[in-house]
């Protein structure tokens, strides 16, 4: 109990300086949406493609947003030392861990609240009843993008060049969530149903599940001082 | 640290010699005596190769993933080193393996690349451990970067599993295993002299790699002298 009562008091923390200053949310959103610009012109889509590239599209300007975010995750703590004074508090490494994730989980998901029906609009799609089903997609594989981005945002909190570093470690870990939210997604749209999509769908929720043990488990080791 | 003995030197150069012999031995099975494929012809040999530089390779993680977890337990410098260079012989052996894969599927698929599964994850493990590698370089307090690899070296190790489950459901193209058949065993299926060499290039590359390791761990450890000895002098 003492764990989850930890962990809603940090968040709550972080939350709180988020709503204050509100600098990752909106830099991650415009990034988003700028990116959904790029690629408009990058690839000059085909209105009839459009539904069936939406899935990789969207996941590749989630996973640049969210990268953005976990570069941030721990700037307030490394700013003021804040990081050691935590330390030092007699807290849970877990909850620290759980409200890290929490946190970086809170900003991309309303990012993405925004961005998805954003493409919509844009693109020009009409299968607007699907949104609710993508967005269970969605927050699955942004729960796994966090869980595992927390825990190596850790590791390269103290390295050189660490923004650079993060993203080379994370997504080759991460292949697993791309493949399947993206599969997911797509199968989705081309059939309007979750049937085909259910492998995917249990693949994602057990990589959530396991890597959120993990991260409870090692995170004292993670964010030793 | 103390300095090897001379009994060490002796054994680690025993370790060498069996390893050349044993990879020479293999070369000559797998290039001599094993007759060619039916259907591929000589191309084939490539495998003798190929298929024991990849077990080692899967070998190496697994060793990363035991060092890292002992160092993380015990905290003692020796698992780390032990961790650091499997993990380098790993990306070496992984490297190795992807050569060895595309000159066999130049004439063989007719491309030097192919996003089959077994191929797309032998890639991504490649830059699982070169990213493991990056960070350590990158990180300069030596405990921490300690730290932060075996971390890595956990979860990368126990995120194979998944990988290779998404990259297979993604797509599968690759022969499937001839020697490790569900159905048949392998002596039914595959020519003696054929396993024969296999197992023997096996040995060589096993005996080989132990060899690297004790030597690049004996870098790792010369390192931690070198560093002793210069805070003992104050240079």
């Amino acid at each position: 109990m003492t764990l989850l009562r930890q962990t809603y008091l940090l968040l709550g923390k972080d939350l709180l300086l988020e709503l204050r200053r509100r600098d990752s949310v909106l830099t991650m959103f415009f990034f988003g949406t700028l990116l959904l610009f790029v690629f408009h012109f990058a690839f000059d889509l085909p209105p009839d493609k459009i539904a069936e590239l939406a899935p990789a599209l969207l996941w590749l300007a989630f996973l640049f947003t969210g990268t953005l975010g976990l570069a941030q995750l721990f700037q307030a703590e490394r700013d003021n030392h804040c990081l050691d004074a935590l330390l030092l508090s007699p807290l849970d490494r877990g909850a620290l861990f759980l409200a890290k994730t929490g946190l970086n989980f809170v900003l991309m998901f309303v990012v993405e609240l925004v961005v998805i029906p954003l493409f919509w609009v844009l693109f020009n799609l009409s299968a607007w009843n699907l949104l609710p089903r993508l967005f269970l997609v969605t927050l699955l594989g942004t729960l796994g993008f966090c869980v595992l981005g927390t825990i190596t945002a850790a590791i390269t909190l103290r390295a050189r060049a660490r923004e650079l570093l993060l993203p080379l470690v994370l997504f080759p870990l991460m292949i697993p969530v791309i493949l399947a939210t993206i599969r997911c997604m797509e199968s989705i749209m081309r059939t309007g149903a979750m049937t085909e999509a259910m492998p995917w769908l249990r693949l994602l929720i057990g990589f959530d599940v396991i890597f959120l043990t993990i991260g409870i488990l090692i995170f004292d080791w993670v964010i030793e001082s | 640290m103390a300095q090897p003995t001379a009994a060490v030197k002796k054994r680690k150069g025993i370790l060498g010699g069996a390893a050349l012999l044993a990879i020479t031995a293999g070369l000559c099975w797998s290039l001599v005596i094993a007759p060619p494929d039916g259907y591929q012809g000589e191309v084939q040999r490539i495998m003798y190769l190929h298929l024991p530089s990849i077990l080692t390779a899967y070998l190496s993680y697994f060793l990363v993933f035991i060092g890292s977890g002992m160092y993380l337990w015990k905290r003692e410098k020796k698992d780390d080193l032990l961790a650091h260079a499997a993990a380098e012989l790993g990306v070496l052996f992984t490297a190795l393996t992807i050569v060895e894969g595309s000159i066999w599927g130049k004439p063989t698929w007719g491309v030097w690349w192919t996003w089959d599964a077994r191929l797309t994850l032998t890639a991504i493990l490649l830059l699982i451990y070169a990213g493991y590698l990056m960070l350590r370089s990158l990180i300069d307090d030596e405990q921490r970067a300690a730290s932060a690899a075996a971390i890595l070296g956990i979860i990368g190790f126990l995120d194979i599993p998944l990988i290779h489950m998404s990259v297979y459901w993604w797509r599968t193209l690759h022969q499937p295993p001839s020697i490790l058949r569900p159905d048949k065993k392998p002596w039914e299926t595959v020519h003696p002299a054929m396993l024969t060499a296999l197992a023997v290039s096996f040995v060589g590359f096993l005996l080989l790699y132990f060899y690297l390791l004790s030597l690049r761990y004996r870098v790792g450890e010369m390192r931690q002298e070198i560093k002793a000895l210069r805070l003992e002098r104050g240079a």
